[in-house]
């Protein structure tokens, strides 16, 4: 009945517990290991220009769309400016605004993006390209050039290539060398060839973007050629006519208007850097979690100040400690003083490191058991004779330390990190133990009390494992789960097996 | 079950079912004062008629200790003992008095001062772990009856019954020896010995882990002694259940030369080393029980439980 019962309860936790785990790790994406991190890249744009007198408005066009890309954050450094960011149609646009302001002005746009593969170009269908108002005789050109294009195509794709192929080619036919005189690079160019693709019935537009590299400071703006095959957007290199985008080509912008501009500053220049930077996956988690309007990472210890995150991956691992007790102490049948004794000795390992510590900590434990001996003559009342033990715990762990510094030991320092509450409870249950039960179970129990304490100190050492607990406390509830089934083992401890050993030897 | 199959296959428990299935489910905290606290425990049991080492006088209070030494003057020895100590600390067993001076069994001398003082520090908690005002009990010294003086080495044996549900299922007599220091606690080197339930005889012995044939000081075997009063034993061990209400139950039982079977004490987490020295797990016989409960035979009266576990456990019988 009861079984069921823990049974059932402990089913709960652990599917709780596994279902948020879950949840956060593969929709999250929260990484399970602290050192999966990817790249990220910090792009900034400078815009430079020197301020005229009167109110001063400057705009850059800023990333909007950007397949294969995930934007972590955005800023602008301007001081001075007031700043915003509105939508014109093809893009976003940033803004800075100042009444008046004198000399060399520096506006700084940057955005952090990270790859992320999931992240298409999410556009609308375009409606179809009204066809363009070209004069002639460049209409007629334009018309044949498209028509004769057409014929040698079967689709959208294959219809740019070939017009590109056209247009690229180094003896260009007449039509050719009609339309494109005087155009062979830049905006003119790459609007001619949305135009021409507009009597083809291609919905075609410019993006502009960086090829992300390692580091640069001045890095070139490529363009490329995206149309619309009806279904989905398709990229064309306008020069090359290859298609397809080369990896890490990070769309600025669409359109052909200029990327920055400047209302009462003159000489502008724009420039872009690229920088790149080991992301850490967990802020990408989180900036996913909130673009999803995810509560739970709100609601994370990543949300907490540092200092007590510091505190609280430190408090997650005494679960796992005590679990360690649970197992040597249910399972082995390890004998141990108390029954966090073990765990708290383990936590003040901490402070020293573990040879250290297990030193000291004999050493103060021996000591002070001597001294509780002598007490014990004194026939002490419980409370005043555990006062006096926690009293010269004291004493020897200011002795212990004085005499390491003069000897040149400075692990001898750490001592004063020690719980002294904690040795002294130590000291007393031991010499109990020792009086009811004789100085081989109190040895026993000592032993097996460090033994506890310097595996669960190794334990919740674990650097992946603190990480883990960290990131997702709610596996505690698994491991919540697991100590109720303990709770109910009724199996026999690894201990017993030798001490009914004569038992089962028995051949019946 | 991790491991342990064979173990399992002979019944035998170990402390984590002990402590999960039986004394999780039989025994109620509520009902531990009963067994804790001797005086209680003394009280209900002779409320009961269960015989137990007569009880002389209690010290509640550093007041009452004064007030003792009229109340010493009239008995020849007893025994003083704090209500809710345990593992024999602050016991002193007074078999007399030379001049003005106790004589306590070791031979060693005490004046009247010092065990007053000793008394008063019983009052004030020295001996109760928690560290709690204790009460002092002033009873009847047990004169032993000398049946295990071949098989014990000074100190006095005990007999320790399992009762689960009401009904005697396993018995052990612990023996002293010198490794234990005349105690009768296995942990410290007593020698366990079986009881066969069904006649009192001793049967199989153990000493810690291992199972011994002779007692090591008297080298005397130890089985086939006839444990006396054998009946009136379970009938005491049986009212146990009556007395503390604990489904899974050790009664503690000594034999005085006059007045026979006494109850000393009882425990609610008896060891289970008498499984070693019986070399027998607990498992089939509380299987047994188990069975008849579930058919609705249950006995109200201890003396009958009694009588029917000697005829439940006979096919536990060594022969
Ligand atoms: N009334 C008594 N007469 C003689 N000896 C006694 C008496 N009471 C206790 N003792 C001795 O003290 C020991 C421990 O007594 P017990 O009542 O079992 O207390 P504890 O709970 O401390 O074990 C017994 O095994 C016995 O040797
Ligand atoms: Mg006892």
């Amino acid at each position: 009945m009861t079984l069921r019962y823990v049974q059932g309860l402990a089913l709960v936790c652990a599917l709780l517990g596994f279902s948020v785990f879950f949840y956060k790790q593969a929709v999250l994406g929260l990484p399970l290991t602290e050192d999966a991190s990817r790249s990220a890249w910090t792009i900034e744009a400078s815009l430079r220009f020197e301020a005229r007198p009167g109110p001063i408005k400057a705009a850059l066009r800023v990333p909007a769309l950007t397949p294969g890309f995930a934007t972590l954050s955005e800023n602008s450094v301007a001081g001075g400016y007031g700043y915003d960011i509105g939508y014109e149609d093809g893009g976003r646009r940033a803004q800075w605004a100042v009444r008046r302001a004198s000399g060399e002005q520096r506006l700084y746009y940057r955005v952090v993006v990270y790859g992320d593969p999931s992240i298409e170009e999410a556009d609308t269908t375009p409606p179809f390209p009204d066809p363009p108002n070209l004069t002639e005789p460049e209409r007629t050109a334009a018309l044949e050039l498209v028509e004769e294009v057409r014929q040698q195509s079967a689709d959208a794709a294959s219809l740019v290539s070939a017009l590109l192929r056209r247009v690229n080619d180094p003896t260009p036919d007449e039509n050719v060398a009609l339309l494109f005189e005087g155009r062979r690079g830049g905006t003119r160019r790459m609007s001619m060839l949305i135009d021409l693709l507009a009597y083809a019935r291609v919905p075609a537009r410019s993006v502009r973007g960086l090829l992300l590299k390692d580091e640069q400071r001045n890095a070139p703006i490529a363009t490329y050629l995206e149309i619309h095959d009806g279904v989905e957007w398709l990229f064309f290199d306008p020069s090359s006519g290859s298609q397809g985008l080369p990896d890490n080509f990070f769309a600025w912008s669409r359109g052909l208007e200029t990327l920055a501009t400047v209302q009462g500053g003159s000489g502008l220049e724009l420039n872009f850097a690229v920088r790149r930077s080991q992301l850490d996956s967990l802020d990408v988690a989180t900036n996913r979690a909130e673009q999803r309007g995810s509560l739970l990472m709100t609601f994370s210890l990543f949300s907490l100040p540092i200092q007590t995150q510091a505190v609280y991956s430190v408090l997650l691992m005494i679960p796992i400690g005590a679990l360690v007790m649970v197992l040597l102490r249910n399972f082995v049948g390890v004998q141990t003083f108390g029954t966090f004794m073990p765990v708290l000795i383990a936590l003040a390992f901490r402070e020293t490191d573990l040879l250290a510590g297990v030193i000291l900590f004999t050493l103060l434990t021996g000591l002070g058991l001597a001294i509780r001996f002598l007490l014990e003559r004194l026939r002490l009342l419980l409370v005043p004779r555990l006062t006096a033990v926690l009293i010269i715990v004291v004493l020897l762990m200011l002795s212990i330390s004085v005499i390491a510094h003069q000897l040149g030991l400075e692990t001898g320092l750490s001592v004063a990190l020690f719980p002294m509450v904690i040795i002294a409870m130590t000291i007393e249950r031991m010499s109990v133990i020792w009086e009811e039960r004789g100085a081989q179970d109190a040895m026993k129990a000592g032993a097996g009390s460090l033994l506890v304490a310097a595996l669960a100190y190794l334990v919740m050492g674990i650097d992946a494992l603190e990480y883990l607990f960290f990131t997702f406390p709610e596996l505690l509830l698994v491991i919540l789960a697991f100590v109720l089934l303990c709770g109910r083992y009724s199996g026999y401890r690894l201990s017993e097996l030798r001490r009914f050993g004569v038992l089962s030897r028995k051949d019946s | 079950m991790l491991w342990g199959h064979k173990l399992k296959d002979s019944g035998v428990i170990g402390l984590n079912e002990r402590n999960a299935n039986y004394i999780t489910a039989l025994n109620s905290r509520r009902l531990y004062p009963r067994v804790d606290n001797k005086r209680l425990t003394k009280s209900l049991a002779a409320a009961a008629g269960m015989a137990v080492p007569e009880l002389y006088a209690v010290a509640e209070s550093q007041g009452d200790v004064r007030g003792l030494p009229e109340t010493l003057a009239q008995h020849k020895s007893f025994v003083v003992k704090p209500a809710s100590g345990s593992g024999g600390d602050g016991i002193l067993v007074i078999d007399g008095r030379y001049g003005g001076n106790y004589r306590l069994i070791n031979g060693e001398l005490m004046p009247e001062s010092a065990l007053l003082h000793h008394t008063s520090n019983i009052v004030s908690g020295q001996f109760s772990l928690t560290g709690q005002p204790d009460i002092a009990l002033i009873e009847y010294r047990v004169q032993f009856d000398s049946v295990f003086d071949e098989i014990s080495y000074r100190g006095v044996p005990d007999i320790r019954i399992i009762v689960y549900r009401g009904y005697p299922v396993m018995a052990m007599v612990r023996l002293p020896t010198r490794q234990s220091d005349g105690k009768a606690n296995l942990h410290q080197g007593a020698v366990g010995a079986g009881v066969d339930l069904a006649t009192g005889l001793t049967m199989s012995a153990s000493s810690g882990n291992l199972r011994v044939r002779d007692h090591p000081d008297t080298l005397t075997p130890i089985a086939g002694h006839q444990v006396p009063h054998w009946g009136r034993i379970l009938d005491i061990a049986a009212t146990g259940y009556e007395v503390s209400g604990l489904g899974y139950l050790g009664v503690d039982i000594v034999i005085d030369k006059d007045l026979g079977p006494l109850m000393l004490e009882m425990n609610a987490r008896p060891g289970l080393n008498i499984q070693i020295a019986n070399d027998a797990g607990l498992k089939p016989r509380f299987a047994v029980i188990d069975a008849v409960l579930k058919d609705g035979a249950a006995d109200n009266e201890p003396e009958a439980r009694a009588r029917a576990s000697v005829e439940l456990m006979q096919p536990f019988s060594p022969r």
